[in-house]
């Protein structure tokens, strides 16, 4: 089956990865980002894989009083869509939301508001449909509240909670809505953190969104073994892990 | 940390910068530069300590393909894997092709890569059409065999000194599907290998030899040649690309690979083929990238890396294969064990490139554990045996050439330089006396 694919943070690398596989199966895709060259860039790789259509739509997704203005835009250009892939974020600075509510604003607008905003609308779209998938990409730091970066946690804990219910709202429709919680990945969001072993290429998270999207999946933790590393994590007991540093 | 493929030397380079897009600039800096893509080359010509390495890992990208004549056009940061995964589906594979498929454009370009099929298509560089070099005055130059032909020239083989290749145009080659029909000859000795690969039909496209380099005495120089074309078999069933499932986790402590567990590898890998001659259909996966099937093979090395050793000396009426005769009884006599042992008879079809490394004559190639001192005393003695033949090694495999023996290889050197880019260098270059040249 052609899926008809929204992607909204389209040029994210892990996004990319996965819009690479679903051109190469000949969907149709719409993307949605910031810069037009990127688009561009991105569109034309997605062309020459096979993908049946790529239109393109720039929007700053953090911006929540333009979020009428795309939905209206996507439905227009692009028509009526069975999967929706949300892939937008920013990793944010830690220590800088500790000193300067703003930025911590900013973190938790971008992260979880702007999300909400948009699967509010989405959700009730897919309610109607009453099949599709909808992807939201969170992240592992969301399963448990550390000090290196507890703002983005929260913003990604709170989309998976979010999540959670929608799914449970939409639980007897055919859509599914599935939760990506990627490790840690070596991209341009990650770049200036030092890398351990456990990072992965974005081609491995978009692999495993595709097959996650397929299979239609709740939660999948990717690359899979963050399930038992989360699993570990979430039950240390809190007197022990307020005094730990991971 | 940053590591090449042999993981030695260890280096740092002061800054990685990530150039991810096409309208993407050359960072400003004071230290040098130097293009960095998979890291597949195995001493220090992808390395730049204290410098900037310009990474192209993201830069991957597709920017179109014709269907009908079966060029493509990709982001330099591609890999070869990339391109397969791509192709072969529709009918068409990469021209040339190392021995990973874990390589980009962009690399397989600045070293100007060789594969099974050299006596027939050369190197790769012969197979690009056209690339755009980043210069650090910003300039973005169009290179091709037309147009800015010095610097296409000095680009090919240019070692990632000459600017920064952001895309290029790649002549694909069709085939009827991913199937190679293989055959391979156990033989003896080496005299043995030099006649089976003399007698072969020239018009057989990849020809290539395992040599087995423990056996000593009369068994000196065993091996399996292997030859073979593509086949006109379609393809089974998605059968088009097969991902590696195995990988190396961690490194192996440095005892793993010894005399006794080479010697074993070797033993049963020359002994699993029962008869002399052995005929079969492949896929292109084991042909062409066995090492590939285990990710990450590189750490059964240990943390101290490892060394290759890769020389081409010309044929000169015999005095080539006494050469390789030669290095391979000091190997043998050194006691340095290598599994991965390749030998094969390259083609006199020139490359483009200024500083290519494939010349007509019989090339070597093996993998040796480091072991500091010990291991620099016979890559000494090895490559004594190379330049007294008029040999040459290849930087891409290299870690430990002195500047003379970089000017032996390259006569084209001094013509070279006046085309290397004033703000790009790399720990290769740097060793081999780049700058005095």
């Amino acid at each position: 089956m052609k899926r008809k694919i929204v992607i909204l943070g389209a040029t994210s690398a892990i996004a990319m990865e996965a819009a690479k596989i679903w051109g190469s199966r000949s969907d149709e895709l719409c993307l949605v980002a910031r810069s037009d060259d990127k688009m561009s860039a991105l569109a034309q790789d997605l062309k020459t894989r096979g993908a049946a259509s790529v239109i393109t739509i720039k929007s700053d997704l953090s911006d929540i009083s333009a979020h009428p203005i795309l939905l209206k835009s996507i439905e227009s250009q692009f028509g009526a869509f069975d999967t929706v892939l949300v892939a937008y974020g920013t990793l944010g600075h830690q220590k800088r939301c500790e000193q300067d509510f703003e930025e911590a604003y900013r973190e938790i607008n971008t992260n979880f508001l702007s999300v909400v905003s948009l699967l509010t609308p989405l959700g009730n779209y897919f309610e109607k449909r009453g099949d599709g998938a909808l992807a939201v990409i969170t992240s592992v730091a969301g399963d448990r509240g550390r000090k290196s970066n507890y703002v983005y946690g929260t913003a990604k804990g709170a989309v998976s909670i979010f999540l959670q219910g929608l799914r449970n709202r939409l639980g007897k429709t055919g859509v599914s809505v599935i939760d990506i919680k990627p490790g840690f990945t070596d991209t341009p969001m990650t770049a200036e953190l030092p890398k351990g072993p456990l990072y992965v290429s974005p081609r491995v998270i978009g692999q495993g969104i595709v097959k996650a999207v397929d299979s239609k999946r709740n939660t999948v933790y990717l690359p899979w073994f963050w399930e038992i590393i989360m699993l570990i994590i979430k039950h240390i007991p809190e007197f022990i892990f307020k005094k730990l540093s991971i | 940390m940053l590591e090449s493929w042999g993981r030695y030397p260890k280096s740092k380079p002061s800054k990685v910068h990530n150039f991810w897009w096409l309208t993407d600039g050359l960072p400003h800096t004071n230290y040098p530069l130097l293009p960095h893509g998979q890291g597949r080359s195995y001493g220090d010509v992808c390395l730049n300590s204290g410098g900037t390495l310009v990474s192209t890992r993201l830069l991957n990208r597709f920017i179109n393909f014709n269907k009908d004549t079966g060029v493509l056009r990709c982001e330099a940061g591609t890999t070869v894997a990339d391109i397969l995964k791509f192709s072969v589906p529709l009918g068409w594979f990469i021209p040339v092709t190392p021995g990973t498929k874990f390589v980009s454009i962009g690399g397989a370009i600045a070293n100007d890569v060789h594969g099974k099929n050299h006596h027939i298509e050369g190197t790769i560089g012969r197979h690009i059409l056209q690339f755009e070099l980043l210069r650090s005055s910003g300039e973005r130059l169009i290179c091709s065999p037309s147009s800015n032909v010095e610097l296409f020239k000095a680009t090919i083989g240019g070692l990632g000194l000459t600017g920064l290749i952001t895309w290029a145009d790649i002549a694909l080659r069709p085939v009827k599907g991913p199937y190679i029909q293989e055959e391979s000859i156990k033989f003896q000795n080496l005299s043995e290998f030099f006649e089976i690969s003399r007698s072969t039909d020239s018009k057989v496209e990849y020809t290539v030899a395992w040599l087995d380099c423990v056996a000593s005495g009369a068994n000196l120089g065993r091996g399996i040649f292997m030859r073979g074309d593509h086949s006109q078999r379609p393809a089974k069933r998605g059968d088009y690309y097969r991902e590696s499932k195995l990988s190396v986790p961690f490194d192996l402590p440095n005892w793993a690979l010894n005399n006794l567990s080479v010697s074993a590898f070797n033993f049963l890998y020359f002994n699993k083929q029962q008869t002399k001659v052995l005929n079969h259909i492949t896929h292109y996966e084991p042909f062409f990238y066995p090492l590939d099937t285990v990710r990450g093979w590189n750490k059964i090395y240990g943390k101290q890396g490892f060394l290759q050793f890769q020389c081409v000396v010309p044929f000169g009426n015999g005095s080539g294969e006494k050469a390789i005769q030669e290095i391979l009884k000091a190997i043998v006599a050194d006691g340095s064990a290598s599994f991965l042992a390749v030998l094969k008879e390259f083609g006199d079809i020139p490359s483009p490139g200024m500083l290519s490394f494939p010349r007509a004559g019989i090339t070597l190639c093996l993998d040796f554990a480091f072991r500091g001192e010990r291991t620099m005393k016979l890559f000494k003695n090895l490559h004594s045996i190379v330049f007294a033949n008029g040999g040459a090694i290849y930087p891409a495999k290299d870690a430990c050439m002195t500047p003379e023996e970089f000017r032996m290889s390259f006569p084209a050197i001094s013509d070279f330089t006046q085309y290397i880019d004033p703000a790009f260098s790399s720990e290769f270059w740097r060793r081999v006396g780049g700058g005095s040249l």
